[in-house]
């Protein structure tokens, strides 16, 4: 989820590059999971919960490098942020997603949230929100795909896939083959601003 | 469904299957230490009603709250509708007070429809039973719960009741609620059958999208769900069974024709059970009885209906059925 606030569904991008391709997405997870492993120093406590669509493929993914670097297994969930939006009555009231919280709760844990493009930062927002309300992290940190700037409130990212700098004129569409059927993320322009 | 819920009709196959899968989210909030949402904060939700219905409005008062809405509760006694206030008024008080929905409980059928097509609110209207007309937000539910005990909680997300027989029992004429879920179970893709005897079965039940039969024991063998309704004493001032104990005997569930249900069939109640009339306590009682669930079930729904009808700047209409929303969501 790239943004709360930007139009993108009213034109997707017509010309697009790719920016990233598979065998680089996989190899920015390994790079992300073994940063994971240092920071917090193994992953006995680390919960990964990935937003909804592609964070939770991201997540997974990542369980699965951290469960090779450290042998344990790596509870991942996903985290549904739809309800804490701040953009709800400015449009069309849209479906859920799902949340699903590994069975030993958060509490305590330090919660690793996944997505694929971090860009405002109000999605961040509002899973902080829904955390809240959910349990008492020991640590909250976050890991995105691509880090595009425009950052809308004083939100980073713990680990960054790739740094990606923008223009707000242009569109960065991630694909994913448990969704896409390919791994590519593809920077393009919006359709409404080409003449 | 459109910016109002007024009868089950108004569903699409697509929009009945959001709700129910938006209700199925919406149930989880319920396992949380925390059930509360911040989605509705700032907005307003009415009960009207015109009828007392505690149940009715204590679910609807309980989803409006997980949701963080603001609730008024308006019931018509001892309010100025005692002293002769028209529903026109009172509507108009109401949106002056800047309602976003009401929820209107009313014992003449037709006053929701009224309410939400004559301009004088601008909020959704939901439909919480109307005389002996419909009563959606409880044929939801039941679908619901329906979904959950045939195919399942995980496994049901998406899926309709296609194939599944479900027979609606006992005082068909006075009930709001088989009304509703005839049609909703039909759009679902359910076969539905009534039972009843013949003199609580109404006029022009043969444009229903159903099947009638008087022999209940006939019926029960190829049943997946049965729905007993309940016998509205207050309703029953003409003689449309000659005494209580005839109609138990002939329409009342018991341990002997629940034993001739499928393995897998359930039993459902909308409650308030009259046990020993509609029902047996031994059936009330079994596992088989889903009358408690029914009761959690509906607080998601109704949080699920006022989330869709209150949720956005309008509407998740009949335009957008799932899959376009999720594509909408995915594209951003």
């Amino acid at each position: 989820m790239e943004s709360m606030d930007t139009n993108s569904h009213t034109g997707g991008p017509v010309t697009a590059r790719p920016v990233l391709e598979a065998p680089d997405i996989a190899r920015v997870l390994t790079r992300i999971a073994h940063e994971i492993v240092e920071r917090a120093k193994g992953a006995d406590d680390v919960v990964l919960l990935g937003i909804p669509t592609r964070g939770v493929f991201l997540a997974r993914r990542l369980a699965g490098k951290l469960e090779q670097i450290t042998g344990r297994t790596v509870p991942v969930g996903s985290l549904d942020i739809t309800m804490y939006r701040d953009d709800l009555r400015l449009r069309p009231a849209r479906a859920l997603a799902r949340t699903e919280i590994p069975g030993d709760g958060i509490d305590g844990r330090l919660v690793v949230l996944v997505d694929d493009v971090l860009f405002s930062g109000r999605t961040i927002r509002a899973a902080l929100d829904a955390l809240g309300d959910i349990g008492r992290p020991r640590a909250v940190q976050l890991a995105v795909l691509v880090d595009r700037g425009h950052r809308e409130l004083p939100i980073r990212a713990d680990y960054v896939g790739k740094n990606l700098p923008t223009s707000l004129r242009e569109t960065v569409k991630v694909l994913l083959s448990e969704e896409d059927g390919r791994d590519t993320v593809l920077l393009g322009v919006r359709e409404t601003d080409q003449s | 469904m459109k910016h109002h819920l007024i009868s089950a009709a108004d569903l699409t196959r697509d929009d009945a299957v959001l709700i129910l899968d938006t209700a199925e989210e919406m149930a989880r909030v319920a396992d949380r230490p925390i059930k509360k949402l911040p989605t509705l904060r700032g907005r307003t939700v009415v009960n009207l009603f015109y009828e007392d219905s505690t149940r009715t409005r204590i679910s609807f008062e309980a989803a409006a709250k997980r949701l963080s809405a603001d609730v008024i509760n308006f019931s018509a006694k001892g309010s100025s509708v005692s002293k002769g206030e028209s529903l026109k008024d009172t509507a108009l008080t109401l949106e002056a007070m800047g309602a976003d929905a009401v929820v209107i409980r009313h014992h003449a059928s037709g006053a929701p429809y009224r309410l939400a097509n004559s301009g004088w609110i601008d909020g959704s209207v939901v439909n919480a039973g109307d005389g002996t007309h419909e009563h959606p937000t409880q044929a939801l539910l039941d679908a619901f719960t329906v979904r959950r005990r045939l195919v399942g909680r995980d496994a049901g997300m998406g899926r309709d009741l296609a194939g599944r027989r479900i027979t609606i029992v006992g005082d068909v004429l006075h009930s709001r609620v088989a009304r509703s879920n005839v049609l909703l179970l039909n759009t679902l893709g359910a076969q539905v059958t009534v039972v009843a005897p013949p003199t609580l079965v109404p006029i022009g039940v043969e444009s229903w999208p159903c099947e009638v039969s008087y022999d209940l024991d006939a019926v029960l063998p190829k049943s997946d769900a049965v729905m007993m309704l309940r016998v509205q004493r207050e309703r029953m001032n003409a003689a449309f069974f000659p005494t209580e104990r005839e109609y138990a005997r002939r329409y009342g569930l018991n341990g002997d024709r629940m034993a001739r249900m499928p393995e897998h069939a359930v039993v459902m109640h909308p409650g308030p059970m009259n046990r020993g009339m509609e029902i047996t306590a031994e059936v009330a009682d079994s596992d088989r009885c889903t009358a408690v669930e029914q009761v959690a079930n509906g607080v998601s729904i109704r949080m699920a209906v006022l989330y869709l009808l209150l949720g956005g700047n309008e509407s998740a209409a009949a335009h957008t059925s799932r899959t376009d929303a999720v594509r909408t969501e995915e594209t951003e």
